[in-house]
């Protein structure tokens, strides 16, 4: 499945990802500290250099993600227009659109195997505890190829529905997109035990 | 064992698919999608604990970077973004949705799960939904809640069909609705 990591590789899709996701939560921090505009309007600045240093491709992939918070910036700055408080409305708008500009560049610097890696370290601490954790991994390996599967399925189901009406599928097709769901889920789980995947005592 | 890992994988892969499906956009850019459909299937079906782990497990992929919410965003940016709250309130949702189904025997199971989606689903949902706006865009508590009364008659809809749904699925599954079984 693709991951929205960015194919342009970047100097950072060398650093360790433990590392990025703790500036991340640091610069978060930080940003909801400040009130100053004008050192918001300079993180804002140094955030779309870093966009742009990879070249235009990363910055256009990077901007049309960022694109989804228009209506709510649009929101905030009529509302503080009105309001009569521009200043307070400008920093909210900025630390907004700064924050997830440096948690989408996390994102895309960052290879889906790096973060299952970090996540299996992260959850170290409660092995040793004694918890099991490799259920929890075998789950998200099992979701990364169940969603296209499940995905196609739902396309025949509309091909089928299609094939019988005119009509724009209802939400009556959910309830056969459910089933195939749940089916789905009862061979899986057949399989599973038949390999024995879960060997536990628990049971 | 088996069987818990199975249904949790596959309803989290349901709600990314739905999320998939074509959609309408109303006003603010939240999209109206049937993903909030998922979340409260994950309830009404797999009841609370299951359902609130299947949540989980599909914020957890978003949140490493795959592109499963609505319109195929995801990634850690989307956890910053003003529509956090509802985020984090899935898998609550999920949970409360759940335990309602679970827990309601006397009502039809599709009048229990159509209520719990409603309780779960819309009240408990957007009460994380607007703390989650009011402290990213800085209004207070009221003025999130105005921005987001839109879109509650669009999930009222959605818990109507979660519970249709349900009690058409334990009339085909009976064995497979984990929450009323």
């Amino acid at each position: 499945m693709i991951s929205l990591t960015s194919p342009v590789r970047t100097r950072a899709h060398g650093w360790p990802a433990g590392a990025k996701l703790l500036a991340l939560c640091l610069a978060t921090l930080v940003l909801f500290l400040i009130e100053n505009p004008v050192l918001h309007l300079a993180v804002l600045a140094l955030v779309l250099l870093a966009y742009r240093l990879p070249g235009p491709v990363f910055f256009r992939a990077g901007m049309s993600r960022l694109w989804i918070l228009w209506p709510f910036v649009v929101v905030v700055l009529i509302w503080h227009m009105l309001t009569d408080e521009p200043v307070t409305g400008m920093v909210i708008v900025l630390r907004m659109v700064s924050v997830v500009g440096l948690a989408n560049l996390v994102t895309m610097t960052t290879r889906l195997t790096e973060m299952t890696d970090l996540i299996h370290r992260l959850l170290a601490p409660l092995r040793r505890l004694g918890l099991r954790t490799d259920a929890l991994e075998l789950a998200m390996a099992l979701v990364i190829r169940a969603t296209p599967a499940l995905l196609d399925k739902g396309h025949n189901l509309r091909d089928a529905w299609r094939a019988r009406t005119h009509r724009r599928p209802s939400w009556r097709i959910v309830l056969p997109f459910t089933l195939l769901a749940i089916d789905d889920a009862e061979h899986l789980a057949e399989a599973l035990r038949a390999r024995g995947a879960i060997t536990n005592e628990r049971e | 064992m088996e069987k818990n890992i199975a249904y949790i994988a596959l309803f989290a892969a349901l709600i990314a698919v739905l999320g998939l499906i074509p959609k309408i956009t109303l006003a603010f850019g939240v999209p109206i999608t049937a993903q909030s459909l998922g979340v409260m299937l994950c309830g009404t079906v797999l009841g609370a604990k299951r359902g609130a782990l299947a949540v989980l497990l599909f914020l957890g992929l978003v949140a490493i970077g795959l592109p499963l919410l609505a319109g195929g965003r995801g990634g850690l940016g989307v956890f910053a973004s003003p529509t956090v709250g509802f985020l984090i309130g899935f898998p609550v949702a999920a949970f409360v949705t759940g335990w309602i189904t679970e827990n309601w025997r006397r009502a039809p199971v599709g009048i229990a799960a159509g209520v719990a989606a409603v309780i779960g689903g819309i009240v408990v949902l957007y009460a994380f939904g607007i703390v989650g706006m009011s402290v990213v865009m800085g209004k207070t508590l009221s003025e999130a809640a105005m921005l987001v009364t839109a879109f509650i008659p669009g999930d009222l809809l959605k818990a109507g069909i979660a519970g249709m749904l349900t009690s058409s699925l334990v009339k085909a599954r009976p064995g497979s609705v984990l929450s009323r079984s």
